[in-house]
Formats: structure tokens, C-alpha cells, sequence
């Protein structure tokens, strides 16, 4: 069989899947009837009604026909990597890793991390505009969130800060 | 009179010096973000929403307002002069307003789209305090059935106004109330698909999703298409004022759709989009005076009306927001966490038990737009400055000031590694074609509704007729079969596709 959408054969699969997935998960909760609704009672019947949208696209999508096929397209993978690289470098940097003892390095050295992993998403990459760039957004930051706002940030490294 | 004595109590509150200056500040940032091609107001205010977290609650609120006027107006301003709709809404003033701009009357365009929208924004005011107190007692009247049924209409009118696929936007609303349930049941205490993740048993917080649906997915996917060439045409915007020849024309579009847009956007579904389309339609089916440009090769008219409907409808959609607690769309959702989160639950019993934050918030909204143009228009150069900045150099921007923004909210690096995996999900939604919008409001409304589907049940010993026996709840759910229905007739069914595909 043809899939003739393939952008609604994928998000009809995602629902389905992830549909189940939530009336499979409320069936560990006490499901309960509907006068007194168990806290899987709702999830329960949501799920089960997800799947089955996810159903009724996943059949169109193999029998109507589209002019296209409404392909999905090749995958950013590289602004995608970078991107959510540098957000989870930002977290590591701002906060430490606990786990594997890797200190705090402070709000200042998290933005220039996360400056440069980030720029690297886009098409053109020049180190000096970057570290401009960065340098910027650090003094804006502080101003803005650490002398205005007043957020409990950890501005500077753990262990200069003390 | 109630109303008078109502809005000078709003006045009062609203008119402090600090007040004010919360409102400037909130209008200046709104329009500093929401002109940055790429970004739209739901993104905006989720990335601005941290900067109030610090204030007391109705200067918060009097803040967030501004933002979310100087964010719609920033859009418009994108969508005039670079051919960029920021919003949905804003995608019937590309049509005219960018050809305005091509032919060096950009500055006109913008006048009518900040002149229409400041209109339509005392009118949508002067509606949304009239209507407010009545409202308000006919909420009182409602119990868990008719609001469980007014939730259902109200997600169903928010998917029939979007564009693409009906049932994959339905589908997206339940994914939402879905997403929505994670956490602990607040009825049970049992803690829902948390894997016993300490911080999934508060549930996911409503910024993190926004920023990363609507903040890391749009960019991830902008980076992924070759850069366009997009002309921006900053130098010609000379001589802001309209001539009285604009004028003449632009007045009676100002306003029909003003009138289109307070009417549209009452309805639950968000009114914005569908009153802009309304009002677009309409002058172009009003005759042209002689001499006039045709439509879609920058009339005027065509930027006033959709600019001033879609203004009224923003404003007019405040009202079931306010006085029945019921979010209309993905912005007002936003402005639900936002309430919540200064400790303020939206809904009926805002009015009686805290008047001076009612009316203030509603007396701020007059003075948000009335900042807009006294601001806005003069400082319309630096804007178009913004919009010459590189886009290279902007989105490492957002994406840092949306990490420091979810750390903010709780200071837990938790919230950011969630980002970053709805930043993923939300580029895969994009990729599928998936709307993001109806996500966030079930997301919003998911544990409201579950809460009001408990209640009524119980009421009833679990005999779900009683949503069709009792008559407020009943038509409710009539209302939102027939704009199923007439979504789904086949002649409708066309005209809407051919709607959209005018994008």
C-alpha cells in the first residue's frame, strides 16, 4: 500500500502511538466510574480518543489522494543539534551537574557557551562577530536580569564565587 | 452609572506613576520583540513573561498587557514592511500593506494600521467594560456541566478558525489536555506519568512549552530553509501622516471593521484571525471610489480594516477570559499561567472580590494602546532598525533569553532540558504540518476541564445526559456541533481551504 500523505501518515502515527501510550498509562491508576472518576478516568478516555483520531488520519492519509504527496522533507539536523546543544549546555553551565561533580560556572560563562554552540546553527559562523555577540548579551543580561529584575542567578563561577 | 464609576476606579489604579511606567516598559519590550521577523506574540510573551514575575500583581498584569498590544503591533509593523506575518492574524495586512511599502507609503500604512488599531482598541474597551459585569453574573449561573460544555465550544470554535487539517488540529487539543493531565491529580494526589521525576509531579510548566514549541521550533525550522532574500524597505519611510485623501478612505474601513472585529471576537475561538479575514473580505467587496488603488495593489483600506478588526477582536477576546475564566486562544492561555502564577485564578469571582485589579487591567488596556501611538509612530525608525539586524545574530539571542527565562521561573535547570525536548517536539510538529496553537489552550485547559467533568458527573451519579438535559449546557454543545458541522458541508469546506491558501 501507497501512503499518499506522508505528513498525515506520520502525525497520525504519532497520535496513535502516543495516545496509546497515555490509555495504556491511565490503566495503572485507579480508573474508577464516572460518578466518582478515578484519577485514570480522564486520561483513560482521552488517550483512547487520541488513537483513534490518529487512526481515522492514518487511513485518509493511505486513501486520499494528494497532488504532492505531502512529503515530510529532509530534517534540519544541523541548527536542530546545535540548538538544543547549546540550550542543554546553557543548563549544565548555569547550574553544574551535580551527578558527575561539575561545578556551577555562573550565569556569564553560560552565556558565552551557549553564544557559541548556538551560532554554529546558522549558515555563516565568524568567531570575533560571536564573541561580540556573546560579550553583548552578557552585559544586557546582567542589567537586565541581575542589576533590574533581581533574579537569583549564579552570575560567576562556583568556586570564585565562593 | 456602574460603568463610569467602574472605569475611573480601573483609572485610578491604572494612572499611578508606576503603573504607567510598567505599561510603557511593557509596550516598549512587546514591540522591541514582537518587530523581530520570526517571532510571534505567543513567543513574545512567553520570552517576557519572567520580567514580571518580580512585581506586584496588578502591575504585572497592567505589564503583560503592554506587552501583548506592543507584540501585535510590532507584528504588523514586520508584516508592512518586510512581507512577514509574524501572527496569523497579520496575514491579510501583508497583502496590501507590504505592496503600500513597495510604492515608498509605507509610513502611511503604518499610520493606518496604528491609528485603526488605537480605535479599535477604545471601542474594544468601552465593549469589554460594558459587558463585563452582565457576564459576569450569568457565569455565576453556571455550574461544572455548562462549563465543561463551554470548554468544548471553545476548542472546537479555536480548530475551526485554524488553518489545515480539522481533525490533525482536533487531535493536536487533545494531545494538549493530554500533556495537560501530567502531573499530580490534584483530586487524588496520585502523581500522573511523572516516572517518578520529582519535578514532572507539578506538571510541565506552560512556558516551557511555549517557548519550545513556539520559540525553538519556529527557529530550528527558519535555520533549516536557505535564507530568502526579503527586501526591507527602511528608507523610505518618509512622511509618516496619511493624506486627507487616506483619510477618507481609511475612516469607513476603521469602522466596519472595528465592528466586524468586537462582534467576531467575543466568540470563543479567538476571533482575532477569522475578524481580520471578515474585515478584509468585506472592503474588498465594497465598491471603489473613484481613483482608488485596487485591492492587493496597496489600498488602504485594505491595511486599515483588518488591522482595526483584528485589534477590537484581541480585545473583545478578553471578555470570556475574564468573566468566565475560559481562554479563547493560545495568547490568552498565556495570560492564564501568567495570572496563575501571580496567584490570581481567572474567571467570574475576579470582578467582585478584586474590582481594582478588574478594572484597572481593563482601564491599562486603553492606556496600552493609547501608548502605542503616542510612542510607536514616533519611534517608528528604530524599529525598522530592528529590522535590519541579521538573523544570525538574533537567534542565538532568543534561544539564550528563553533558557534564562524557563531557569527564571523556577530556578531549576529542569525546566531548561524540557525546553530543549519540546523545542524537538515542536519542530517535529512543524515538520509534520501539525498546528502548535490548539495545543497550548488544551494544554491550559486540561485539568480545568477534567476538574468540571468530575463535578457535573458526580452531580449526576455519572449520567453523562446531563450535559444535553440542561438547556445552557445544552446549547453550548449545539453551538459547537453546528460550527462542526458547518466547517465540515462541503461548499464551506472549500471556501475555507481557498481562504488559507491566500497566505
Amino acid at each position: 500500500m501507497k501512503i499518499k500523505s506522508q505528513k498525515d501518515f506520520y502525525s497520525g502515527l504519532l497520535y496513535t502511538v502516543v495516545g496509546a501510550a497515555f490509555a495504556y498509562g491511565a490503566t495503572s491508576y485507579n480508573i474508577g466510574t464516572g460518578a466518582r472518576m478515578g484519577p485514570g478516568y480522564f486520561p483513560l478516555l482521552l488517550g483512547s480518543l487520541l488513537a483513534i483520531i490518529g487512526g481515522i488520519i492514518i487511513f485518509k492519509s493511505l486513501v486520499v489522494e494528494t497532488p504532492t504527496g505531502d512529503r515530510v522533507g529532509s530534517w534540519a539536523w544541523k541548527p536542530l543539534s546545535f540548538i538544543i546543544a547549546g540550550n542543554l549546555l546553557f543548563g549544565v553551565l548555569l547550574g553544574g551537574l551535580p551527578s558527575i561533580k561539575f561545578p556551577a560556572m555562573g550565569l556569564i560563562v553560560a552565556i558565552y557557551g551557549t553564544t557559541l554552540v548556538v551560532s554554529m546553527a546558522g549558515d555563516k559562523f565568524k568567531l570575533k562577530e560571536v564573541l561580540v555577540l556573546a560579550t553583548v548579551l552578557s552585559v544586557l543580561s546582567y542589567l537586565a536580569f541581575i542589576v533590574l529584575l533581581k533574579l537569583q542567578f549564579p552570575v560567576w563561577p562556583s568556586f570564585i564565587a565562593g | 452609572m456602574d460603568l463610569i464609576n467602574n472605569l475611573s476606579l480601573g483609572f485610578g489604579v491604572a494612572f499611578t506613576v508606576q503603573n504607567l511606567i510598567y505599561a510603557f516598559i511593557g509596550c516598549l519590550l512587546g514591540t522591541l520583540i514582537g518587530v523581530l521577523p520570526g517571532i510571534g506574540p505567543v513567543a513574545t510573551i512567553a520570552m517576557l513573561l519572567p520580567a514580571t514575575y518580580a512585581l506586584p500583581p496588578i502591575a504585572a498584569l497592567i505589564m503583560l498587557a503592554g506587552i501583548y498590544y506592543g507584540a501585535q503591533y510590532g507584528g504588523s509593523t514586520t508584516a508592512i514592511l518586510v512581507n512577514l506575518p509574524g501572527e496569523s492574524s497579520s496575514v491579510v495586512t501583508v497583502i496590501d500593506g507590504y505592496q503600500m511599502a513597495r510604492k515608498g507609503r509605507a509610513g502611511p500604512a503604518l499610520a493606518a494600521a496604528g491609528l485603526g488599531s488605537f480605535f479599535a482598541g477604545c471601542v474594544g474597551t468601552l465593549i469589554l467594560a460594558a459587558f463585563a459585569a452582565p457576564l459576569t453574573e450569568v457565569a455565576f449561573k453556571f455550574g461544572p456541566a455548562e462549563y465543561f460544555s463551554l470548554m468544548v465550544l471553545g476548542l472546537i470554535g479555536a480548530v475551526v478558525l485554524a488553518s489545515g487539517s480539522l481533525i490533525k488540529a482536533v487531535g493536536m487539543i487533545v494531545l494538549g489536555l493530554l500533556m495537560g493531565l501530567i502531573g499530580t491529580d490534584v483530586n487524588s494526589g496520585v502523581a500522573r506519568y511523572s516516572f517518578d521525576i520529582p519535578e514532572l509531579t507539578d506538571g510541565i510548566g506552560f512556558i516551557v512549552v511555549a517557548m519550545g514549541v513556539f520559540g525553538y521550533g519556529e527557529i530550528i525550522a527558519n535555520l533549516g530553509q536557505p535564507e530568502d532574500k526579503r527586501e526591507v524597505f527602511t528608507g523610505k519611510v518618509k512622511g509618516l501622516f496619511p493624506t486627507g485623501e487616506d483619510f477618507r478612505n481609511m475612516i469607513p474601513a476603521v469602522l466596519r471593521g472595528t465592528t466586524i472585529g468586537s462582534c467576531l471576537g467575543i466568540l470563543p475561538g479567538g476571533g482575532a484571525l477569522l475578524a481580520a479575514f471578515a474585515a478584509y473580505t468585506i472592503e474588498k467587496k465594497t465598491k471603489l471610489r473613484p481613483g482608488e488603488v485596487p485591492f492587493g495593489q496597496g489600498n488602504i483600506r485594505g491595511v486599515a480594516a483588518p488591522e482595526s478588526a483584528n485589534n477590537a477582536g484581541s480585545q473583545t477576546s478578553f471578555i470570556p477570559l475574564l468573566t468566565l475564566g475560559i481562554p479563547p486562544n493560545a495568547v490568552m492561555a498565556l495570560m492564564v499561567g501568567a495570572m496563575t502564577i501571580h496567584n490570581i485564578q481567572p474567571g467570574p469571582q475576579v470582578m467582585t472580590s478584586n474590582p481594582e485589579l478588574f478594572w484597572g487591567l481593563i482601564a491599562s488596556m486603553w492606556l496600552g494602546n493609547a501608548m502605542l501611538i503616542i510612542l510607536n509612530l514616533p519611534l517608528i525608525g528604530i524599529w525598522i532598525k530592528l529590522l535590519t539586524v541579521p538573523y544570525r545574530w538574533l537567534f542565538p539571542a532568543i534561544i539564550l533569553f528563553c533558557a534564562i527565562g524557563v531557569y527564571s521561573t523556577n530556578n531549576n535547570t529542569f525546566d531548561i532540558w524540557m525546553v530543549g525536548a519540546f523545542g524537538i517536539i515542536g519542530y517535529t510538529f512543524i515538520k509534520l504540518g501539525m498546528e502548535p496553537a490548539p495545543l497550548l489552550l488544551g494544554f491550559i485547559l486540561g485539568p480545568m476541564m477534567e476538574e468540571n467533568l468530575r463535578r457535573a458527573l458526580l452531580l449526576s451519579r455519572g449520567d453523562w445526559s446531563v450535559f444535553v438535559t440542561r438547556g445552557l449546557s445544552a446549547s453550548l454543545l449545539a453551538v459547537a456541533a453546528i460550527l462542526l458541522i458547518i466547517v465540515l458541508l462541503p461548499s464551506v469546506k472549500s471556501k475555507r481551504q481557498e481562504a488559507f491558501v491566500e497566505e
